[in-house]
């Protein structure tokens, strides 16, 4: 099936600064999709070109099979879009923006709309500036995920929701999933993306770093092996692929690249395992090798 | 009052150039009546003879003040001055205090500073403080000028001390009008209405026995006569209220949550009615409560120019100055009166236009526009959709100044005849306003950085209505403003060839910020 999201070689510059760089993306039909990357990387700018606010500099971009720029309306009453920071006119009622934003979209679902406001325990009927951070993207969130699109884009849309509103929101966008439809998800919340991503695409400094199912970036890292054996281990030191190796009489604590797990068990084996516990590499430190060099420094010295 | 200090220096460094342009247009106001009189009558006799005749205006009383000695420049300047020179300094007030008070509330930038080390008290007495400097600097310059002007210093510092207390006395009502509401608006709207009720009492007052104007702040500034007498005891009066004021404020201060208002938080709809989905529903919400305000407003002051009607001769009198500005080739000073009039409210008209042309731009900062379109919301109809009700705003204000100055008119002579000529007038003039919202709109369109420039051709207009004759502009600077290509009627004959010349105009200026803004990016 065609690809809802399909961006090659995109730059955009604003002045001098290249805000995108080259950015590749690529979201499948029915995926969930994490987009990563440190702040300043130019996840917003790549969602403001596919919501055709920006216009791109250079590159291909396609949305949904149409040009995101020229298209943008047609396109958008197949999508719902949900920013990071979001901004209500201070004199209308939160009930007000969703139906005025329902029905730009092309019609609200009535039923869900309810139902959303319910589970989400929104009060619609408090004027845009008495609203916290969290109301104000409930108000987004209840407003795009009633409507009848096939597409979500969402920009960091849990950052002040409540754990238990987070649940909820994970669970709305399964049920969105199991209808076959896709979702742009860009969030810091490396619990919600591991939840709720099939893949993911990390971006800095405007290009995508690494972009694949969580399965297949985990092969490009390091897993912790700790084994005891029945004699000392020699050699190991010597072996493709193991880091940071600390050996105590018996027993080993190292690190080895992913795809050379299978040699270095092998060569434990001649040591005879007692036992052994090897922990895949976590979410975290999947990111923190991309997100910058900066916080490995910080991290070693630490 | 922990880190009262650093607030009044970021205040005052926040608000150095607002303080000064308001000080330059008040001092201005006074200033400009004592220049504007001299060399106008020949004689203290003509002097004397027209100051007689103004002192029967009921009219000009209940706009100005009460009519003391007006056959001196002194008592010209009051009463020409004060009761305008109190509201703008009213108004100054209000928007320092609503800016540093209840709008940064409303941001949430004031929590964020008071989660710092500061005392409870400092932000508001910052604030406080701020519109006490900017009302004394004001005092400073107003009786500053007209003392250098040459007029007697203790008027003078009367002058000084009505114009400044009374700013004081606003600025206190103001702070406590920051207390009661949630939100900015509504603060505004309080503060607005107290000040626009202090003018009507004196109003009252001055017209008829003068009680009703010992109830009005504004009232006990002009009761200080000065260049007439120059009395200092409703100083004492204003002093006192500024202070009671501002005690009231803090005390409700101490009654209330930061963030929240005295008056709980109304809930709205739950559901958007039919008209907030239509089309324009959404644009039209919000700039209806504007539109509305300058209606109502621009109703009273055409209701108060109409009913100066055919006295409006006896009025100019022998002041040439006047004259040269109101005169129209070949036409009745009375028409040309209300000619100039209309011409006055379209350019304060003006200034709801562009205000509202420029309304876009703050959407798109407060960043409520990247949702919108984001929906299938084509951008060049959200943009046309602002213009549209822009547009008609124009039009409904256009008729309620008209209608406000037939109906004032028919108050004074019991004659509506005039009612048509006025909206004919009034009308055409939009065609001249029209080329202004176009010009903020195309500037938006290329780049919203270049917005605000377009105040410049709403300035520009307004230097041409008062100065191009007594200064003697060449006509092509003059024919750059739009308006000078409009019959003013009804001291000229309605033409449809200027108007419609700059329709096409319009026209041509909104289809080109349509196309630059289908081009540029939307943040």
């Amino acid at each position: 099936m065609d690809d809802v999201i399909a961006i090659s070689g995109l730059v955009k510059k604003f002045g001098s600064l290249r805000a995108l760089d080259g950015l590749d993306l690529q979201v499948a039909q029915g995926e969930v999709h994490g987009f990563l990357g440190p702040n300043g990387a130019g996840k917003s700018t790549a969602i403001r070109v596919l919501l055709g606010l920006l216009r791109a500099d250079a590159g291909s971009v396609r949305l949904l099979g149409g040009d995101p720029w020229k298209d943008a309306a047609e396109l958008h009453r197949r999508l719902a879009y949900v920013p990071g920071d979001v901004n209500l006119w201070p004199n209308l009622t939160g009930g007000e923006v969703i139906d005025l934003l329902g029905r730009l979209r092309g019609g609200l679902d009535e039923q869900r709309r309810k139902e959303l406001m319910e589970r989400f325990e929104l009060d619609p009927t408090k004027k845009g500036r008495s609203y916290s951070k969290g109301n104000r993207q409930k108000v987004a969130l209840v407003a795009a995920l009633s409507s009848h699109v096939d597409l979500l884009i969402l920009d960091e849309p849990t950052s002040g929701l409540d754990p238990i509103k987070e649940a909820t929101f994970q669970a709305a966008v399964d049920e969105f999933r199991s209808h076959g439809h896709s979702v742009l998800l860009s969030s810091h919340i490396l619990a919600e993306v591991e939840r709720l991503c099939d893949r993911v695409t990390i971006i800095r400094n405007g290009v995508a770093v690494e972009s694949g199912s969580l399965a297949d970036l985990r092969h490009l890292t390091r897993t912790s092996i700790s084994v005891e054996l029945a004699q000392s281990p020699t050699g190991l030191d010597r072996l493709d692929g193991v880091h940071d190796l600390v050996v105590e009489g018996q027993r080993a604590v190292f690190e080895v690249d992913t795809d050379r797990l299978d040699a270095a068990v092998g060569a434990l084996h001649g040591f005879g395992i007692r036992s052994l516990t090897s922990q895949p590499p976590t979410l975290e430190e999947l990111f923190l090798r991309h997100y910058g060099d900066d916080v490995a420094a910080d991290r070693s010295a630490s | 009052m922990t880190g009262f200090a650093a607030l009044l220096r970021l205040f005052l460094a926040r608000d150095k150039w607002m303080i000064l342009a308001w000080t330059a247009g008040i001092t201005l106001l006074y200033w400009s009546q004592a220049i504007s009189i001299e060399g106008v009558y020949q004689s203290q006799h003509e002097f004397d003879a027209a100051a007689a005749l103004m002192e029967k205006n009921a009219a000009f009383i209940a706009m100005a003040g009460p009519p003391r000695a007006l056959n001196t420049v002194g008592g010209q300047v009051t009463w020409q001055a004060s009761a305008f020179g109190a509201v703008c300094a009213g108004l100054m007030s209000m928007f320092l205090i609503g800016r540093h008070t209840r709008a940064e509330e409303e941001s949430g930038r004031d929590e964020l500073l008071r989660s710092t080390a500061l005392g409870r008290w400092a932000p508001q007495t910052a604030a406080l403080v701020t519109a006490l400097i900017a009302n004394a600097v004001v005092a400073l310059g107003v009786g500053g000028s007209l003392l250098g002007y040459g007029l007697p210093a203790q008027g003078s510092l009367a002058s000084a001390l009505q114009v400044g207390l009374t700013g004081a006395v606003f600025a206190g009502t103001a702070l406590v009008a920051a207390q009661l509401t949630q939100s900015t608006r509504g603060m505004y709207g309080i503060a607005g209405a107290i000040l626009a009720v202090a003018y009507v009492l004196r109003a009252i007052g001055d017209v008829g026995n003068g009680v009703l104007s010992w109830l009005s702040p504004i009232g006990w500034g002009q009761a200080m006569h000065a260049y007439s007498g120059d009395d200092f005891g409703p100083a004492l009066l204003l002093a006192a209220a500024a202070v009671l004021a501002v005690v009231a404020s803090y005390l409700l201060f101490e009654r209330r949550d930061v963030g929240s208002g005295l008056f709980a938080a109304r809930p709205g709809p739950a559901r958007a009615s039919a008209g907030l989905l239509r089309p324009w529903g959404l644009a039209w919400r919000l700039h209806r409560g504007s539109v509305l305000g300058w209606t109502i407003g621009l109703f009273l002051f055409g209701l108060a120019y109409g009913s100066i009607g055919d006295s409006a001769a006896d009025l100019i009198g022998g002041s040439e100055v006047t004259k040269e500005i109101l005169e129209v080739a070949g036409a009745a000073l009375v028409d040309g009166f209300f000619a100039n009039a209309l011409l006055m409210l379209s350019l304060l008209a003006c200034g709801f236009a562009i205000s509202s042309a420029l309304r876009p731009r703050s959407e798109e900062e407060a960043g409520r526009v990247e949702g919108l379109l984001a929906t299938a919301l084509p951008r060049g109809h959200w943009f046309a959709a602002h213009g549209v009700v822009t547009v008609i705003g124009v039009f409904v204000i256009a008729v309620g100044s008209a209608l406000g100055m037939a109906a004032g008119y028919a108050g004074a002579t019991g004659d509506w005849d005039r009612l048509g000529p006025f909206l004919a007038g009034s009308l055409s003039l939009c065609a001249g306003t029209l080329v202004w919202v176009g010009f903020a709109r195309l500037l938006y369109a290329l780049n919203a950085r270049w917005a605000p420039w377009a105040w410049l051709g709403l300035g520009f207009s307004t230097v041409v209505m008062l100065f191009a004759r007594p200064l003697r502009f060449p006509d092509w600077l003059s024919d750059l403003s739009p308006y000078t290509h409009l019959a003013l009627v009804p001291a000229e004959e309605f033409a449809w060839r200027p108007v419609l010349v700059l329709l096409a105009l319009v026209a041509l200026l909104w289809w080109s910020a349509q196309a630059a803004f289908a081009r540029r990016d939307v943040h």
